[in-house]
């Protein structure tokens, strides 16, 4: 009850209060993977706030696991060839669809933008599908 | 100066949102991906507790002009669908399932230095990099 409804509903709810800082604050969408691959493209001026937000999630990260190491696993849970190659379709994918997890299945959908809505139907149905794929050849 | 700090802030309470809603630990999301095995629905409150509270931030926030600190909003204007959006989250998704890292958990996890996120960072910027070569053409 408490990994599976509250810390998620309590985590999901700072996640929405720091997206909706970057709106209010910064005018810009809290999308991850757009924030990335924009730093990536070196835009004139458009560069440090980028480079700050990232430095945040990392510090953020640096914060967590000194204060509450239970965050992150223990052990690894794939292997270098197969850590490489979820990367490389992540990074290719959230550019060419625009956005990941944060982007459209948060901002996206709480802007109720019809792109959104599908392109996180999209990835769940993907990901639920790879999962039984990956199952049936036996890995995970 | 206003504007970075505020995005490493926000960027802050970002990433220690992600550590305590379980979505930086990547065998937590396969599971929520499980949906014919275990599932776990974990990431549907984290979702949902994201999504409510920035909805109603979202309405609030258009209310007014202009950022506090910037010129404009700099919000996607685009309605429709197209192949790019549907290919591009479906490819998204099979990354996403693979190791149990999207792009914000990963970056988070750096922070950690998490050896997985690394070596997942790294590929996943050179994904990106794939891409905008690509799309230049």
């Amino acid at each position: 009850m408490i990994d599976t409804v509250l810390l998620p509903l309590a985590g999901g709810a700072l996640i929405g209060v720091a997206a909706a800082a970057m709106l209010f604050l910064n005018g810009r969408i809290a999308g991850i993977s757009g924030i990335v691959g924009g730093a990536l493209g070196l835009p004139r001026g458009d560069l440090s706030w980028r480079l700050t937000f990232i430095a945040g999630l990392v510090s953020g990260g640096l914060l967590l696991s000194l204060v509450r190491p239970s965050s992150f696993p223990t052990e690894s849970v794939a292997s270098t060839p197969m850590l490489i190659a979820a990367g490389l379709l992540v990074g290719l994918g959230t550019r060419l669809g625009s956005g990941c997890t944060s982007g459209h299945g948060v901002c996206g959908i709480g802007r109720l933008s019809q792109r959104s809505i599908l392109a996180t139907l999209t990835f769940i149905a993907s990901g639920a599908t790879t999962v039984v794929a990956v199952r049936a050849l036996g890995g995970f | 100066m206003m504007s970075r700090a505020s995005a490493f802030a926000a960027g802050v309470v970002f990433a220690v949102g992600l550590g305590i809603s379980g979505m930086t630990q990547p065998a937590k999301v396969i599971g929520f991906l499980d949906f014919f095995g275990r599932w776990d629905p974990s990431l549907v409150f984290v979702m949902g507790g994201a999504v409510v509270f920035y909805f109603a931030a979202f309405r609030w926030v258009r209310g007014y002009g202009t950022p506090l600190l910037a010129d404009r909003f700099r919000l996607p204007d685009r309605t429709d669908i197209d192949a790019r959006l549907v290919a591009g989250a479906a490819i998204f998704g099979v990354g996403w399932a693979l190791a149990g890292y999207c792009p914000g958990p990963a970056i988070t996890s750096l922070g950690a230095l998490s050896g997985d996120a690394l070596i997942f960072a790294a590929a996943m910027l050179a994904g990106m990099l794939v891409f905008r070569t690509v799309n230049r053409r």
